[in-house]
């Protein structure tokens, strides 16, 4: 009953007028960070027939994907096939065009912004390293925990004895434990980006989405980027997009391959490298990949 | 830069509301306040004898600290460069304006509510806080950032100072509001008032001060911190930016306020002047020289440059706004962290010197932790 209520009604306007006026309903921006995602019905994330251009520029077209509740997936492609593009999309950073993206059965993450998708328990990382430079590893972390953001929430907030438990737990999982006190700005290009990662759990998301986190680092630091996000894997479903196709072999076990802003071979790793349209597009006189 | 300091040891002391800067800062101020009264009570004939104009010209500086700290408190620690935040001191300042003149003879129309002491220290805080709350409201929802931000400020000043220019405002024109003679009703004219409004712009330096510093070493100062630096990232993790920039851009526009407030009974005058852009831009200057992100680093630039030019505008009148231009330069290319920029660095380097042994001790502990992983 629930179940055709939130798919069929919400879509239209009255449908969404009187899901506003629920009164068994808590507004998804007020609701707790870990509020329930419904995945009892399928995939975690689904976008349908997602496209979006920038001006005349295709740059995801009529896009097809699925995330399962506790998967690991890696999407590779080359240069301009549209990667950060979706990432922008489901973050609610762009407005696709047309289509649809739907996070569990239950909410349609193009009525949301980014706090609200970030709330509902979707983290991002960047491809660029993004950490507050100024804020030492530990407060990095905290303001990234999970828990009411409210203005005057915040400017009351204190760290308890869970939260700090909580910190050191993740400073343990991603091995910053030493470096606790140190200003985030002064870490190695490694370091930030676990850190980075950490400030994604502390968000307890049930969704990670991680933009090429092995960029720039050293083979030492890949494999426990390797190890590291395995290990996140089966808790949280992670989504990784990479360009180093010896990382996306050593963790992952779906592969989806993206070209020209759609889904051009699906499967696993083996599989997908063994695709002729995948050889073409990777081997095939594509210019950007040479370069 | 402060990045590198300390080899990038995070100042836990940030994080606590009595931080060594902060008790010092309170002290300077109160022994600084009693120090003048104490010197204004000795009989005109003894050498460390202070005069009324000198507790004046202090009083008026103390409600230029208070403005370099609004400002200091949306620039330094949010990244907001507002190049019109003379709008909401002037605001501030006509409030009590038109509270003083209700006190010599009745005022026309609406304005006659002003008369009465509580709505007009109501209007003080609402009139510059509802303005910024509207301003910011339409500025950050859009995602106004930047140098953009900064150009509409400056309009906006603009915009208001041609608009109280005008007689039908029925705020005087560009003559504005003079001919203050009762405040509280107390004569405006005597000594006494002059070290009581000089008690109570120093008081509104120290709570103002307090509450800048209870903000930015709260979370919410660290949102606001972190939103200086990488915004986007901010709001992956879940803030609202738009309304952390509201309210700190409110709480600056009514500590802006309170400031024009306390300054207008002490020059006797407000008027249109007081929105010229050049004014903002003077603002923003005092908490570059001081160094920003640091209160008390705004607090030094604001006492330090306006004591400069009650000096200089004496000896060459002329010179004055190539000396304040040519100090900014030299601050911008020499001292990025303004004067709070050297304190710190030669505290540093004193602390580095005490503190070796303790940094030596925490790599040692770094390398076992290494060799036993």
């Amino acid at each position: 009953m629930s179940a055709i209520d939130s798919t069929l009604d919400k879509s239209s306007r009255l449908g969404r007028l009187r899901e506003l006026a629920r009164p068994d309903r808590v507004f998804d921006f007020m609701a707790p960070a870990q509020s329930p995602v419904d995945v009892r019905h399928g995939p975690i994330l689904y976008l349908e027939d997602v496209s979006v251009s920038f001006d005349g520029f295709r740059a995801i077209d009529r896009l097809n994907l699925t995330i399962d509740d506790g998967e690991l997936r890696c999407i590779i492609g080359p240069n301009g096939a549209g990667k950060t593009t979706m990432m922008d999309i489901i973050t609610g950073k762009t407005r696709p065009d047309q289509g649809q993206v739907w996070f569990g059965s239950r909410h349609n993450l193009l009525t949301l912004d980014e706090p609200q998708i970030a709330n509902l328990g979707i983290g991002r990382k960047f491809q660029k390293p993004t950490v507050f430079e100024a804020l030492d590893v530990s407060e990095n972390l905290e303001l990234a925990m999970a828990g009411d953001r409210r203005i005057w929430k915040t400017l009351l907030a204190r760290l308890d004895r869970e939260g700090q438990a909580r910190i050191d737990e993740v400073l343990e999982t991603t091995g910053l434990t030493s470096e606790r006190y140190r200003l985030a700005g002064v870490l190695s290009h490694g370091q930030k980006q676990w850190l980075e990662i950490g400030m994604l759990l502390m968000q307890r998301p049930r969704l990670l989405l991680v933009d090429e986190p092995v960029a720039g680092m050293t083979e030492p630091e890949m494999h426990r980027t390797a190890e590291l996000l395995t290990r996140l894997a089966g808790k949280q479903s992670v989504v990784v997009v990479e360009h180093d196709m010896g990382f996306v072999r050593s963790i992952a076990r779906q592969v989806t391959v993206l070209h020209q802003g759609s889904v051009l071979a699906e499967g696993t790793m083996d599989e997908v490298a063994g695709d002729p349209r995948v050889i073409e597009v990777y081997l095939g006189g594509d210019e950007e990949e040479a370069a | 830069m402060t990045l590198t300091d300390n080899l990038g040891r995070g100042d836990r002391s940030r994080q606590a509301f009595l931080s060594r800067s902060t008790l010092l800062t309170s002290l300077v101020l109160i022994v600084g306040m009693l120090a003048v009264l104490i010197f204004n009570a000795l009989p005109d004939s003894n050498a460390l004898h202070v005069s009324g104009a000198t507790v004046a010209l202090l009083g008026k500086y103390f409600t230029y600290m208070l403005l370099a700290l609004a400002v200091d408190l949306i620039w330094g620690y949010l990244g907001i460069l507002s190049l019109g935040h003379g709008a909401f001191f002037a605001l501030g300042g006509y409030a009590m304006g038109l509270y003083l003149n209700a006190q010599t003879s009745p005022l026309p129309g609406w304005q006659s509510i002003m008369s009465y002491f509580p709505v007009a220290a109501l209007a003080i805080l609402l009139a510059p806080g509802l303005l910024a709350l509207v301003f910011g409201w339409l500025a950050f929802r859009s995602r106004v950032t930047g140098v953009y931000f900064s150009i509409i400020t400056q309009a906006l000043t603009f915009a208001l100072m041609l608009a109280f220019n005008r007689n039908e405002m029925g705020l005087g024109g560009s003559t504005g509001l003079t001919r203050f003679y009762e405040l509280l009703g107390f004569s405006l004219s005597g000594e006494g008032m002059t070290v009581a409004l000089f008690v109570a712009s120093g008081m509104a330096v120290l709570l103002a001060f307090w509450l800048c510093r209870a903000i930015t070493v709260s979370r919410l100062g660290r949102v606001s911190m972190a939103t200086r630096d990488a915004e986007a990232r901010v709001r992956f993790i879940g803030y609202r930016v738009d309304h952390v920039k509201l309210a700190l851009f409110v709480v600056s526009a009514m500590i802006a306020g309170v400031a024009g407030a306390l300054y207008v009974p002490q020059v006797g005058i407000i008027n249109p002047s007081t929105f010229a852009p050049l004014f903002s831009i003077e603002v923003v200057v005092w908490v570059a020289l001081g160094g920003r992100a640091t209160l008390y680093g705004a607090l030094l630039g604001a006492l330090v440059v306006n004591y400069l030019k009650t000096v200089l505008t004496g000896a060459m009148p002329d010179a004055w706004l190539f000396i304040l231009g040519g100090l900014f330069v030299l601050v911008t290319m020499l001292l990025p962290q303004g004067i709070a920029g050297v304190i710190s660095q030669w505290r540093g380097k004193r602390r580095d010197h005490e503190g070796g042994r303790d940094r030596q001790e925490q790599q040692d502990r770094q390398e076992k932790q290494e060799a036993s992983a």
